[in-house]
């Protein structure tokens, strides 16, 4: 099982974590399930971040944002696949808040380390089991070409 | 009347794997019975143990938060839909 996306949108993410350095960016990846389990992404949606109060080390997507991205996806026969953010000058690992605030069980969670404004490592995580037994495993990134 | 409730991946695995559901529902409140009727595996992932919706999850009817609405007694229509979103945040 892997996550794969288009160089293009790799691009575009980490990209995002750049421009909204030094605060965490956000969004969406809409794509397709594969039989063994595996997530093609097919779009990149950059979402605001709504945690005014601590931007750098916190990020939040309204759910107005996420009901009309999955309606779309639901419409063009596609899904929500998984969600990205950054970590301003900080690994790109999950943190224990990471973990606490996921709830998409079988999508990724692609973090992106941005040091002095430099998208460095991106990293992808897939959460699994139910809410109350929930963690991360190590997901591999597959970049393909577009 | 039936109306549709649109169902996030990762509840998809208690529902059938179905993305859309539809139920008989006048009332959001209704709606949200009826799928859990139909889908009993869903329930623990929808409501917590007092009833109430799971902090995380989000229930939308079309573009309004049901929260800012009438709730669980909010009136629906055939043209409606309503949308699950489980929260998502975090930080480093």
């Amino acid at each position: 099982m892997a996550l794969k996306i288009p160089v293009r949108l790799f691009d575009q993410l980490r990209q995002h974590g750049e421009a909204t350095y030094p605060h965490e960016c956000c969004g969406v990846l809409v794509g397709e399930f594969d039989e063994s389990g595996g997530k093609l992404v097919r779009s990149v949606v950059p979402c605001g971040n709504t945690r005014t109060d601590s931007l750098a080390n916190r990020y939040h997507i309204s759910p107005s944002e996420l009901v009309r991205i999955q309606r779309d996806a639901i419409l063009a026969g596609q899904d929500i696949v998984g969600f990205y953010h950054s970590h301003p000058d900080h690994p790109a690992r999950w943190s224990a808040t990471d973990l606490a605030e996921a709830h998409w069980t079988g999508c990724s969670y692609v973090i992106t380390s941005v040091e002095n404004g430099r998208a460095l490592l991106s990293n992808s995580f897939l959460l699994l089991d139910q809410e109350e037994a929930k963690h991360f495993e190590d997901e591999p990134l597959k970049v393909i070409e577009n | 009347m039936s109306i549709k409730v649109l169902i996030p991946t990762p509840l998809r695995p208690y529902a059938g794997k179905q993305s859309v559901i539809e139920v008989n529902a006048q009332t959001v409140g209704e709606a949200l019975s009826g799928l859990v009727t139909k889908h009993p595996d869903l329930r623990k992932h929808l409501f917590a143990e007092d009833g109430k919706l799971r902090s995380f999850v989000n229930v939308y009817l079309n573009d309004e938060d049901i929260r800012y609405l009438s709730k669980d007694s909010t009136p629906v229509k055939e043209t409606d839909t309503i949308t699950i979103v489980p929260s998502v945040a975090g930080g480093r």
